[in-house]
């Protein structure tokens, strides 16, 4: 493909491309995310493409292998266009069935389809799944297309923004746009990005930079990670509409090191970019110049922090620096530098394309458009969600996330990532929103949602959290470094049944400490974790202090197990299971468990049949003495079903 | 540069653009704690002592005097009962590393701090950077440096540079706040340097 010199060039071969493409004709696509990759869709694409072979419909029907899909709960998926099914869970043994059946005949393998838990019945379509039914996806788009295709981009009107912004806007025009859109950062800080693109603009000193931050480091989050897989040239577009708003002939993708998928991609879409004049010196005609590298990350939380990131883009120890000054006026090599998260980024042809008025009328009054989740956790349908904001966390959980498995109770949902906080059960009409979590102690984040049931001990979770913190604190400032040791020492020992009054205080002012004093934004916002689970859970704290109990009955050091002699039915079952054969008994012979011998691994208790339910877990009150040996034979009654 | 005049602790002061709230006040005779500070050396703002008070639109805010660059009509206070309670903290998170550090003592007094409130760990260095920055910046050699993160970051000799630069400059010792720069001093000598009296290691 030659270079598109111009925006009528590029029209014509976006015509082009969908003249050769027709809407009816079948087309097979199949998940191809990292997580849909870890449940076997690589060895689910081998099986298609020998299919296709040996079928010989390769010319009948389209194969496409897209970025995450999000309901990943369910991978690897597989979606039959144009009629919209969708088959989960799909194995390469499946494929011939797929092939034979509904490609060939028209007819649905049932076996393949979702079934809501809800009613038990069967679902057909990938739009009425509650999962999907319930989500507003304008961002997250990447079930449509093949990430390594600038055709695909193109055939959903893809670079149309771009063309718009170069050919119809002038660059102050493009931040006004942004800034009536009141686009906050989707990164954690949630900054008006218009605002700091004009920053940026306006600061004396050039070259100016422009740079996206996929150092997506909060446990179990992974929305950057799919947009960069399933869909860069997106990332690309919105990035190259803020280069040319702010001024910036230069930019930067930080990307983890741990993403290969993502660096692969858009690896790919730069190429492509490049190779089409998308990128480069006089993009599509315009006079405009923009170039890119990509820079992988070593793996640090803290460099998702916006001045450690653009250290370790220099090439020095990612360690945040004091601002002001801020990246704005000096940032990359002390050059204006403006640095946006991937999902920010992404929005932009959106803006563009809709216009700032259609994207505000999503959201709530603080927080416009959508906002992509990673729900993760104790949750029926793990995935990624793309939710208009303002929808309320019960909405996300219930009606999105199928709610708690195993009929548990939900406890709480932590958000914002590692120094988010934790929202109780009485919060769940809450309207996700920036300002809205903020409020209620925890915060957007990034995007992080870890749902939590009643057998989480809300002392542990603020032990994990801070523990992660101190782990990836970069350990320059006091505060951080050394407040959050502390902070780690105390929460460990109550869950270690070494808790002692006067903790709580000192948790409190190792807090403020921290929150006042530290450096960055890690150190200021390491607390939360310990001050949201304080804040709704006291009673918990309390009990671990006081009582040396943990009500969850989670916490290791605080817990025995014990078997019920009224219960056991002296089936064996927990004694050949013991790894630490700390269980006596025989047949007919109730079991003991030996509370010396007992490494509290919690095997008797997930074994025991649950018609008996012998095995019972005891906190904060000694275990009964054993039954005598003399009363320990079990005489049967009657005939016990 | 232009004239920027602020108010510290009540008192006016007329300061350079460019300089920090703690130039502006040591200018002006107001002591603010600062460990990490040295004149010769880029603002650092690790230890975090230095935290004064300012008046913003809606209130007050705490920011680190050693690199908060002074700005007109800004209301500066360099003690409340706020900054002196988490000058109180950090000291005491200090001193479970450096008990005997006669700078930490001194400020220990001040601030009414109690050395025993966190279990000791003997790992002395504050990490205050001073020996790590000015071999970098004033002397150019970087024979010391910080390795690791977090909380197991601790300052090293890189033996190949020390063993080269260290003996004739040892420019760095009397300003380690504590005795530890020297104990890693000697420790790298003796595993490193050729020909030195304990060295277990002789090198062709």
């Amino acid at each position: 493909m030659p270079k598109i010199n111009s925006s009528v060039e590029l029209e014509e071969f976006r015509k082009e491309i969908l003249s050769k493409r027709d809407p009816k004709k079948p087309c097979l696509t199949l998940c191809s995310g990292t997580a849909c990759h870890a449940t076997g869709s690589k060895e689910v694409a081998l099986a298609i493409e020998k299919e296709f072979e040996k079928q010989k419909l390769t010319k009948a029907v389209d194969f496409r292998r897209t970025g995450c899909h999000g309901f990943c709960e369910k991978g690897p998926i597989i979606i039959i266009y144009p009629e919209n099914i969708c088959y989960l869970q799909v194995t390469p043994e499946d494929i011939p069935d797929i092939f034979s059946q509904t490609l060939k005949e028209k007819k649905v393998v049932d076996r393949l389809l979702y079934v809501d838990p809800a009613t038990g019945k069967k679902i057909t379509y990938e739009s009425d799944i509650p999962f999907y039914k319930n989500q507003e996806r304008l961002v997250f788009t990447n079930q449509k297309i093949d990430p390594a295709s600038v055709e695909d981009y193109l055939a959903i009107g893809g670079f149309q923004a771009l063309v718009n912004v170069l050919f119809e806007m002038t660059p102050e025009e493009v931040i006004e746009e942004v800034k009536e859109a009141r686009l906050r950062g989707r990164g954690g800080g949630g900054f008006p990005a218009g605002i700091k693109w004009e920053f940026t603009r306006e600061a004396p000193g050039e070259p100016k930079y422009v740079v996206v931050n996929c150092d997506e480091g909060d446990p179990g989050a992974y929305m950057d990670r799919s947009l960069m897989e399933g869909n860069p040239f997106g990332v690309l577009e919105g990035l190259l509409i803020g280069a040319y708003a702010i001024g910036a002939h230069e930019g930067y993708f930080y990307v983890r090191q741990e993403y290969p998928l993502a660096l692969k991609n858009l690896g790919i879409a730069i190429g492509h970019a490049e190779e089409y004049g998308l990128l480069g010196k006089n993009i599509l005609g315009s006079g405009f110049d923009f170039n890119v590298k990509v820079h992988r990350g070593a793996g640090a939380f803290v460099c998702g922090e916006e001045t450690a990131l653009l250290r370790s883009l220099e090439g020095k120890v990612g360690e945040p620096r004091p601002r002001p000054p801020y990246p704005a006026v000096k940032g990359l090599w002390d050059k204006p530098t403006n640095i946006n998260n991937v999902e920010t980024w992404a929005n932009v042809p959106l803006i563009i394309n809709k216009g700032a008025n259609i994207f505000t009328s999503i959201g709530t009054e603080g927080s416009k458009g959508t906002k992509i989740f990673s729900l993760v956790g104790k949750i029926n349908n793990t995935g990624l969600v793309e939710v208009p904001i303002g929808i309320t966390l019960r909405d996300i959980i219930y009606k999105i996330g199928g709610g708690i498995p195993g009929g548990k109770k939900f406890k709480a949902v932590q958000t914002g990532g590692p120094s988010g906080g934790c929202i109780p059960g009485e919060l769940l009409d809450l309207e996700v929103g920036f300002d809205e979590l903020t409020r209620a102690g925890s915060m957007m984040g990034s995007g992080g949602m870890i749902v939590m049931d009643e057998d989480t001990c809300m002392v542990d979770v603020a032990r994990y959290f801070i523990n992660f913190l101190s782990d990836e604190s970069c350990g320059k400032c006091v505060p951080c470094r050394e407040g959050l040791r502390q902070m780690d020492k105390v929460l460990t020992n109550m869950t270690e049944g070494r808790g002692k009054e006067g903790d709580i205080e000192l948790l409190e002012v190792l807090s403020e400490t921290a929150v006042e004093a530290s450096l960055c934004a890690l150190g200021s916002t390491a607390p939360n974790p310990f001050r949201s689970t304080f804040r709704y859970f006291r009673d918990e704290y309390e009990a671990h202090i006081r009582e040396k109990k943990c009500p969850a009955l989670s916490c290791k050091e605080l817990i025995s197990y014990y078997i019920d002699p009224e219960k056991c039915r002296a089936c064996l079952i927990c004694l050949k299971n013991c790894p630490a054969d700390a269980i006596d008994g025989g047949k007919k012979m109730i079991h003991i468990i030996d509370q010396e011998k007992c490494t509290n691994c919690g095997n008797c208790f997930e074994v025991c049949p649950a018609k008996f339910d012998a095995v019972k877990i005891i906190s904060g009150e000694p275990v009964p003495s054993p039954v005598p040996e003399e009363k320990r034979m079990i005489i049967k009654k009657s005939k016990e079903k | 540069m232009s004239e920027i005049r602020l108010q510290i602790d009540g008192k006016e002061v007329i300061a350079k653009g460019g300089m920090t709230l703690l130039e502006a006040a040591q200018r002006i005779g107001i002591s603010i704690p600062a460990l990490c500070y040295h004149e010769k050396l880029e603002p650092f703002g690790g230890c975090r002592l230095c935290l004064v008070e300012i008046e913003t639109d809606g209130g007050t805010k705490l920011v680190v005097s050693c690199v908060y660059p002074v700005e007109d009509n800004l209301v500066v206070r360099t003690r409340t009962e706020k900054i002196d309670r988490i000058r109180k903290t950090l000291l005491e998170l200090l001193l479970a590393h450096a008990p005997d550090s006669p700078e930490l003592q001194d400020l220990t007094q001040e601030y009414n701090a109690d050395k025993d409130r966190f279990e000791k760990e003997a790992s002395f260095c504050i990490h205050c950077g001073l020996c790590v920055r000015y071999c970098a910046e004033v002397k150019k050699l970087n024979a010391v440096g910080f390795v690791d993160r977090g909380i197991k970051k601790e300052i090293s000799f890189i033996p190949e540079i020390a063993a080269k630069e260290c003996s004739s400059c040892m420019e760095c010792f009397p300003l380690c706040p504590t005795s530890y720069l020297q104990a890693a001093y000697v420790l790298i000598e003796a595993l490193a340097f050729s020909g030195a009296s304990s060295g277990t290691k002789s090198k062709e």
